[in-house]
C-alpha cells in the first residue's frame, strides 16, 4: 500500500510493514494522550524509519493518493495537539 | 482511541475536499485546483526566501558575537598584564556569556537550515506533481465523456491535495520556526542596544574606559621613564667635562 511520510514523500510498503505501522501508531497516540513527548517522537521516528527502510519511495510525479498518513517524525508534543485537535496546524489552502 | 495515521488523513483530507467543494463540474475543478496549486508553489517559495533571509540574520548576529569573543578575550590578557585581576574578570564572565549565546544560535541555525531543507525538498514535490496534474488534467477534459474521468479526477485531485495539505504544513512550520527565531535575534538585539547585555564591545564600555586609562597612564609613565634617563644622562656629561 502507498503511506506517505508528511515532510518527506510517498512509499510503497507491503502488508507486513503496514501491519507493523499499525501497531506503532496505536502506541504514539497513546503517547500523544499521555503527553509523552520524548515517547511520542520516538514513535513517530519509528513509523517514518519502517516506511523508508521497508519501502520503495514513489516518484515525485506520482499523483496517487495515500492509504496511510504518517505525520512528520519531528513534531513536537504542541504541534501534534495543534495538528490534530483546535484549530489545526495545517493552512487552509490558499484562498481565492 | 483514533491512531494517528487516522487523524493525519483526515485532516489534510478536511483541508483538501474544501478546494474540491468549490466547483461545480469537474472541468471546473481541476482548473480551480490548478491555479491553487500555482498560488501554493509560490507560497513555497516565498517560504523558502523568508527562511533564508531569517538564517542570514542569525549569521550575522553568530559573526557579531564571534567578534566580541575575540576582543573580550584580548581585553581580559590587557587587563591582567596590567595588573587588572578584576577587570579581566569580568571580560571573561562576559565572554562566558557570549558563548552560551552563541551555542544557542548556532542550534537555530542548523534548524532553520533543516526547514530550509524541508521546503525545497516539499517545493521540488509539489512542482513535480503540479506539471504531471496539468498534463493529467488535459487528458481527463479531452476524454470527459467517459464515465472513468469522473474517477480519475477524483485520485488525481486526492493525489495532488494530499501533497498540497503536506506542503502547506512544511510551510506551517518553517513560518512558525521562522518567527520564533526572528523574536530571538530580535530580543539580542535589545538586549544588547538597551544595555541590559553590557556590550563590551563599545568604545563607551567602563571596562575600555578603565582599559584605556591603564594603557594611557602606563605609556605617560613609560614616557617619563625615558625623559628622565635622557636628563640623567645630561647631567652625568655635565659631571664629566667639569
Amino acid at each position: 500500500m502507498i503511506v506517505r511520510v508528511m515532510g518527506e514523500g510517498q512509499f510503497e510498503v507491503d502488508d507486513e510493514v503496514a501491519k507493523g505501522l499499525n501497531e506503532l501508531d496505536e502506541q504514539a497516540a497513546e503517547a500523544l494522550e499521555a503527553g509523552d513527548a520524548e515517547r511520542l517522537t520516538e514513535l513517530l521516528r519509528r513509523m517514518a524509519d519502517a516506511v523508508r527502510l521497508n519501502g520503495a519511495r514513489l516518484p515525485d510525479e506520482d499523483l496517487s493518493p495515500s492509504e496511510a498518513i504518517v505525520p512528520p517524525d519531528d513534531l513536537s508534543l504542541d504541534e501534534a495537539r495543534e495538528l490534530f485537535e483546535g484549530e489545526g496546524l495545517i493552512p487552509d489552502l490558499p484562498s481565492v | 482511541m483514533a491512531g494517528l495515521m487516522s487523524r493525519a488523513s483526515m485532516v489534510v483530507k478536511a483541508k483538501f475536499s474544501k478546494l474540491l467543494d468549490r466547483a461545480e463540474d469537474p472541468a471546473e475543478t481541476l482548473d480551480y485546483s490548478y491555479e491553487k496549486q500555482l498560488e501554493l508553489l509560490q507560497n513555497v517559495k516565498r517560504g523558502i526566501a523568508d527562511v533564508v533571509t531569517a538564517k542570514k540574520r542569525l549569521e550575522l548576529q553568530e559573526q557579531q558575537l564571534q567578534q566580541s569573543l575575540v576582543k573580550l578575550d584580548s581585553q581580559a590578557r590587557e587587563a591582567l598584564a596590567a595588573g587588572r585581576e578584576d577587570l579581566a574578570r569580568q571580560a571573561l564572565e562576559r565572554k562566558s556569556g557570549l558563548q552560551q549565546q552563541l551555542q544557542s544560535l548556532d542550534q537555530q541555525t542548523q534548524q532553520l537550515q533543516q526547514q530550509q531543507e524541508k521546503l525545497v525538498a516539499s517545493e521540488k514535490a509539489l512542482s513535480a506533481k503540479v506539471e504531471a496534474f496539468r498534463t493529467q488534467k488535459e487528458t481527463i477534459k479531452a476524454q470527459y465523456s467517459a464515465a472513468e474521468a469522473q474517477v480519475r479526477i477524483g485520485e488525481a485531485a486526492t493525489g495532488i491535495g494530499e501533497q498540497m495539505a503536506d506542503t502547506g504544513l512544511a510551510i506551517q512550520r518553517a513560518k512558525d520556526k521562522t518567527e520564533q527565531m526572528t523574536a530571538r535575534a530580535s530580543a539580542i538585539d535589545e538586549l544588547t542596544t538597551s544595555g541590559a547585555l553590557e556590550d563590551f564591545t563599545t568604545d563607551q564600555t567602563q571596562l575600555d574606559r578603565e582599559l584605556s586609562a591603564i594603557a594611557s597612564k602606563s605609556q605617560v609613565d613609560s614616557e617619563l621613564e625615558q625623559m628622565k634617563s635622557e636628563l640623567g644622562k645630561g647631567d652625568e656629561k655635565k659631571e664629566l667635562q667639569p
